[in-house]
C-alpha cells in the first residue's frame, strides 16, 4: 500500500509541475506578470525535483547530488556573471547543456537495459540520442560564433551540403540498425551514431552568418525540446513529454515567426548561406559605395535637439559597442527638451529575438516606449530624426526596391521616409563584405563616424550643450 | 525486464502538449521573445528528472561501472545547469522590465 500512495504522490507532484509550467508560459506573456510566470515555472520545476529525489530511495544518492552540486555551481556562476549583451550565447550554452543531458541518458540507458527492450524504447532511445546530440554540438558552435571565439560569418565550402547529407545518411542507416535489432548490436554502432550526430550539429551550423544566429539559437531550443520530449517516452514519463514539446512547439513557433520577419523560408535561412556576418552589425560593402555623407557631432546634436519626435533604431552595433546606456542617457536630455524619443525594434535586429528589447531593459528604457515595425513605420514620414545605432541590414531599403538584393522582400524599418536620417556606424570600410545599404547614399541620410558608445557620449554631451 | 509503455497514451500526451504548447506561446509580444526562449530553455531543463531516475536506475541494479557512473553524473550536471541557469538568466532578465512612469520627467 505504501508503494501506491508513493507513486500517486509523485504523479501528483507531476501535474502538478506541468500545470506550473504552462501557467507559468502564459504569463510570460505580458510584462506585467512575467516575472511571475518564470518564478511559477521555477517552483514546478522545484516541485518535481524533490518528488523524483524522493522516489529514487536514496539509490546512487551520492552520484545524483554531486552532479547537482556541480551543475548548481556552473549554472548559477554563470547566470549571474554573464553580460546582458552576451545572453544569447549564454541561453546557446544552457540550451546545449540540456541536449547534451538528453543524449547522455540515452546513452546509459542503452548500456544498462537489457536488450532487446520494446519497440517504444528501442525508437525513442536512438532518437532522443541523435537529437540530443545534434543539438549540444550545433550549441557549442552557436556559442563559439556568438562570443566571438571563432569567426561569425559562415563557413561554407563546395560540396558542403553533400558532406552534410552523407553524415545524415550515415545516422539514419547506423539509426535504422539500432532499432531493427533493438539495441543488441555491438557498443561501436550506438557510438558511431553519436559521433555523427555530433558531427552533424557543427556542421549544421557552420555555415550559418551571424545575423541568422537568432532563428539558429531558437531552433536550437525547440530541437533540445523535442529531444526532452522523447525522452520522456524512453522513461514513460508525461512530465518529460509534456514539458519537452511544450518547448518543442514554442521554439517552432518562435523560429516561423523570425522566418516571417525577414520573409525567408527557414530552409533558406539553413541553406542559404546569406546574413554574410554582414547582417545588422556595423558593416557594409567594402567601399562601393561613395556617395555618403559624414556629419559631425554638433550637427547631429542640434538636429536632434529641436527635433519634435526622434526614433531611434538600435542594432546589433549598439550591442557590440554596449551602448544601450548611454543612449538611454540621450534620450532623458531629449525628452527634458520635450523631444518626443521612440526606439523602433525589428524582430530580427540583434543575435536573439528580442535581444534589443533586453538591452534596452537593461538600460531602463521604458518598454512601452519601445515600438514594433508595424506600429513604427508609420511614424517614419513624421519623424524629425530617425537615429540609426549599429543596425544595417533591417534598414535597407533595397529589401523593398530592389529585386536582385539578397534580401528583397524582408520587411524592413522605413527610417528612409524620416526627414533625416543619421547612422552610427565604426567606418564605411570596416567589417565584413555585407550587403550595399543604398540608404547611406540618400540625400536625407547623414553618416557618423565611430564608436556607437562614443559617438552617443559625445552626442548627449553636446544636446546638453545646445 | 523492461517492457514498453503504452505508446499510444504517450503518443496522444504529446501532440495534445505541442497544440496546448503553440496555444500559450501565439501571445507573447516580441518584447518578451528573448525572456520567453530562455524560460522555455529553462524547462526543458526538465530532462534532470529524467538523468536523476537513470541514476537511480543504474544503481539499483547494483554497482555500476565507473565510465557509466561518470556518464550518469554528467547527465545530472548538464541538466542541473540547464535548470538553474535558465531560471537564473531569466530572472535577470525579466528585473529588467520594470514599468517606469512616463510622467519622469
Amino acid at each position: 500500500m505504501t508503494f501506491d500512495l508513493q507513486s500517486l504522490l509523485l504523479d501528483a507532484a507531476e501535474l502538478a509541475a506541468i500545470v506550473l509550467f504552462i501557467l507559468g508560459l502564459r504569463f510570460l506573456s505580458s510584462p506585467a506578470t512575467a516575472r511571475l510566470g518564470n518564478r511559477l515555472a521555477a517552483v514546478g520545476m522545484l516541485i518535481a525535483l524533490v518528488a523524483v529525489l524522493y522516489s529514487t530511495h536514496a539509490l546512487g544518492w551520492w552520484a545524483i547530488l554531486a552532479g547537482i552540486a556541480i551543475g548548481a555551481a556552473i549554472g548559477f556562476f554563470s547566470a549571474l556573471k554573464v553580460k546582458m549583451t552576451a545572453m544569447p550565447q549564454m541561453v546557446a550554452l544552457f540550451n546545449g547543456a540540456g541536449g547534451g543531458a538528453a543524449g547522455l541518458i540515452s546513452s546509459v540507458e542503452f548500456f544498462v537495459s537489457v536488450h532487446p527492450y520494446g519497440w517504444t524504447i528501442s525508437v525513442s532511445l536512438v532518437l532522443s540520442a541523435i537529437i540530443g546530440c545534434l543539438s549540444a554540438a550545433g550549441s557549442i558552435v552557436a556559442f563559439l560564433k556568438l562570443q566571438e571565439l571563432m569567426t561569425g560569418r559562415p563557413i561554407t565550402y563546395k560540396g558542403q551540403q553533400v558532406v552534410n547529407g552523407i553524415v545524415a545518411l550515415g545516422i539514419v542507416v547506423l539509426g535504422v540498425m539500432l532499432i531493427a535489432t533493438q539495441g543488441v548490436d555491438p557498443a561501436w554502432v550506438f557510438l558511431a551514431m553519436l559521433a555523427a550526430a555530433l558531427l552533424l550539429g557543427v556542421f549544421f551550423v557552420l555555415p550559418i552568418g551571424g545575423a541568422d544566429m537568432p532563428v539558429v539559437i531558437s531552433l536550437l531550443n525547440s530541437f533540445t525540446g523535442v529531444a526532452v520530449a522523447i525522452t520522456g517516452f524512453e522513461l514513460n514519463s508525461n512530465l518529460l513529454i509534456i514539458s519537452g514539446s511544450l518547448v518543442g512547439a514554442s521554439g517552432t513557433l518562435l523560429t516561423i515567426l523570425m522566418g516571417k520577419a525577414m520573409n525567408r523560408p527557414l530552409t533558406n535561412v539553413l541553406f542559404g548561406a546569406f546574413g554574410s556576418g554582414g547582417g545588422m552589425e556595423t558593416s557594409t560593402s567594402s567601399g562601393g559605395q561613395q556617395n555618403v555623407r559624414a556629419t559631425s557631432v554638433e550637427d547631429v546634436a542640434v538636429m536632434l535637439a529641436y527635433a519634435q519626435q526622434v526614433v531611434v533604431v538600435p542594432g546589433y552595433g549598439m550591442a557590440v559597442a554596449q551602448a544601450q546606456h548611454s543612449v538611454r542617457e540621450l534620450a532623458d536630455q531629449l525628452e527634458k527638451r520635450g523631444v518626443a524619443v521612440k526606439y523602433a525594434i525589428h524582430p530580427v535586429a540583434g543575435r536573439m529575438p528580442g535581444h534589443m528589447n533586453v538591452l534596452l531593459a537593461e538600460a531602463n528604457v521604458p518598454y512601452n516606449q519601445l515600438y514594433d515595425m508595424d506600429d513604427i513605420n508609420p511614424e517614419f514620414p513624421r519623424t524629425d530624426v530617425a537615429l540609426v545605432i549599429g543596425a544595417n541590414d533591417v534598414t535597407n531599403p533595397a529589401a523593398r526596391n530592389v529585386a536582385s538584393s539578397p534580401i528583397y522582400g524582408m520587411p524592413i524599418l522605413d527610417v528612409d521616409k524620416a526627414q533625416n536620417v543619421v547612422v552610427l556606424k565604426r567606418s564605411m570600410r570596416s567589417g565584413f563584405a555585407g550587403i550595399e545599404n543604398p540608404l547611406y547614399e540618400l540625400p536625407n541620410c547623414s553618416m557618423l563616424f565611430g564608436d556607437a558608445k562614443a559617438s552617443v557620449s559625445a552626442l548627449t554631451a553636446a544636446v546638453k550643450a545646445v | 525486464m523492461n517492457h514498453g509503455p503504452d505508446l499510444f497514451q504517450l503518443l496522444t500526451v504529446f501532440i495534445l502538449a505541442i497544440f496546448v504548447g503553440f496555444e500559450v506561446i501565439s501571445k507573447v509580444p516580441t518584447t518578451l521573445h528573448t525572456p520567453l526562449m530562455s524560460a522555455t530553455n529553462a524547462i526543458h531543463g526538465v530532462v534532470l528528472v529524467g538523468a536523476i531516475v537513470i541514476v537511480a536506475q543504474l544503481f539499483g541494479g547494483g554497482t555500476p561501472s565507473t565510465a557509466l557512473t561518470v556518464l550518469g553524473i554528467c547527465a545530472v550536471a548538464l541538466g542541473t545547469i540547464n535548470v538553474v541557469g535558465g531560471f537564473a538568466v531569466t530572472e535577470r532578465m525579466l528585473q529588467m522590465f520594470k514599468k517606469r512612469e512616463p510622467a519622469k520627467k
